[in-house]
């Protein structure tokens, strides 16, 4: 397969899998907790390097989920003992995401893992970083890790579909009838964790911010269905991809940075033009209304 | 037969005692009316009853056994303000909620409990808005279609926090017509409510709550002005027959 073709792929099923988990986020009012979560994560990624050193998939996936479920408790932690909110995020966010940057100088330069790389992401180099098994090329590690990650979400999402409506729409009734609602919500930390951790090598930690959050509020503004937001969320993140990639090719800039600013693109579309919840469609609305008052 | 009976019940918030030493029990097919000032914990008592939120101390008997063990036979109508109404969902999909203990894990609502679905929304007068968007209905709507999900909770004994605020006259009607329907059927209902003026039409039990019960019993015998002051603490007078509050609630 080509240089392009891989990218592409990389590109689309981080769109997928961070379109599809962060729709449930968006609807939870959770996005700043998963801006935490995505840069918490180095600590988890450095912390199993220094354990194993390896960039192996597995072990990164544990060491993500590990710190991703950290973050969310000790969040919890800070807010139920009186600290603000807000100011839980913060603190939470900062401190382990500087001990991770802290702990990242005690690798050495031999190894592909600094804070550039960590916060910005390089997609151009993937298609380089190969499986290889038996002698025989399978390709690139970061797209086995994102698909493996797409099919665990979407596993989880397809199982606990029910589950995870009734605990976002009205957790009281969900709790009343036994609906495990805190595990859930620690499921869905981990299944943050593991985006971001497979999405790192491509886009990094903060432009995976946007991927998991801009195509949710997106897709959010465009239907009226829990299903039908998963699933639009999770076309949406992956048509970003495909035209941030297209614009860079043309434009020669960094790829990642064009995928998320056409994440941006694609929500100020749906803004304006969105035809129930779109200003455009408002202000029509309105418009007609003035309209009959005037007649009437 | 005993529905329900609350032993030493406790909850606090942070150090202030929010209910204390709650001991009562109410008998199956009845429909009690919680009723006190702002404050006194009436919402609290219904969610530390159904384990929404964590007890200082008490013990939840639900027909002989304990709260957890009887899941299937409560049912919970929430404040219509506690749930975000922008949520992409329609009446019928709410409604299906309702059935979701009965379903259990993993699976999906099948055709007999879709259907079933429909009959409760047709129940409260609101078959034509099943595909409704549920941020499209008024206030009063609203309250219907968590009426017909508590229809469709199919339980023996309902919660209800304040079903009638903010709704129409008509919507108020199908309440209670769908209460005093409940009763007949033998199932037990207690109700969180906030107008004096209608306790002695709409309940025939009456809790009167002030962080710990001032009394409960059949509403003739409770529901009187030595009582209603013990809960109020004197801001209570009569107009008529009815009891009416003379400085806030």
């Amino acid at each position: 397969m080509t240089y392009s073709l891989w990218i592409i792929i990389t590109g689309v099923l981080v769109g997928i899998t961070c379109g599809m988990t962060g729709a449930l986020l968006v609807l939870r009012k959770m996005s700043m907790l998963a801006d935490a979560i995505s840069h918490t994560v180095l600590l988890g990624i450095v912390g199993a390097f220094l354990v194993t050193h390896s960039l192996n998939g597995v072990p990164m996936l544990v060491g993500a989920a590990t710190v991703g479920i950290l973050t969310a408790l000790m969040v919890q932690l800070l807010d139920s003992s009186g600290v603000q909110s807000d100011a839980a995020i913060g603190v939470v966010f900062t401190s382990l995401f500087a001990l991770g940057v802290v702990l990242i100088s005690f690798i050495g330069d031999s190894v592909h893992l600094d804070v550039e790389h960590a916060l910005m992401g390089e997609i151009a180099f993937v298609p380089w970083d190969t499986w290889t098994w038996n002698g025989v090329n399978l390709g690139p590690t970061a797209v086995w890790l994102l698909g493996f990650v797409f099919i665990l979400n979407l596993t989880i999402i397809l199982l606990f579909y029910k589950e995870f409506k009734i605990s976002t729409f009205d957790p009281q009734l969900a709790i009343s009838i036994g609906v495990p609602v805190v595990a859930i919500h620690y499921v869905l930390m981990s299944m943050v964790s593991f985006s971001t951790v497979a999405s790192f090598d491509s886009v990094g930690a903060i432009l995976v911010v946007a991927m998991l959050i801009v195509p949710g509020a997106t897709s959010y503004l465009l239907t009226d269905s829990f299903g039908g937001m998963i699933a639009l969320s999770a076309l949406i993140g992956a048509l970003s991809s495909l035209l941030g990639y297209t614009f860079a090719l043309f434009v020669d800039v960094s790829i990642s940075g064009a995928m998320a600013t056409a994440t941006g693109l694609l929500f100020t579309l749906a803004f304006f033009l969105s035809p129930k919840h779109g200003m455009l469609a408002k202000w029509y609305r309105r418009k007609q209304m003035q309209k009959q008052q005037l007649n009437a | 037969m005993k529905a329900i009976e609350i032993q030493n019940l406790a909850v606090t918030y942070e150090r202030q005692p929010v209910l204390e030493n709650v001991n009562f029990t109410i008998p199956e097919g009845t429909l009690t009316g919680i009723i006190g000032p702002n404050g006194a914990g009436k919402s609290t008592l219904i969610k530390s009853i159904l384990h929404l939120i964590p007890r200082l101390s008490g013990d939840i008997v639900v027909y002989g056994k304990p709260y957890k063990k009887q899941r299937n036979l409560i049912g919970y109508v929430p404040q219509r303000s506690e749930v975000d109404w922008d949520f992409p969902t329609n009446a019928l999909d709410v409604v299906l909620m309702g059935r979701y203990g009965h379903i259990g894990w993993i699976r999906r609502p099948n055709k007999k409990e879709i259907q079933f679905a429909y009959e409760c929304l047709e129940k409260v007068g609101m078959k034509e808005f099943a595909n409704r968007q549920i941020s499209q209905l008024s206030g009063g709507q609203q309250q219907r279609v968590f009426l017909a999900r508590a229809l469709a909770q199919d339980a023996q004994i309902y919660f209800m926090d304040e079903p009638f605020a903010g709704v129409d006259a008509a919507t108020e009607k199908a309440i209670m017509k769908l209460l005093q329907e409940w009763r007949e059927q033998g199932k037990t209902v207690l109700v969180v409510h906030h107008d004096l003026q209608t306790v002695k039409d709409y309940f025939d039990h009456c809790l009167l709550l002030n962080k710990t019960p001032v009394d409960y019993g059949p509403t003739e015998s409770v529901f009187t002005l030595d009582n209603l002051e013990r809960t109020y603490g004197g801001a209570i007078s009569f107009l008529g027959n009815s009891p009416i509050l003379t400085q806030g609630g």
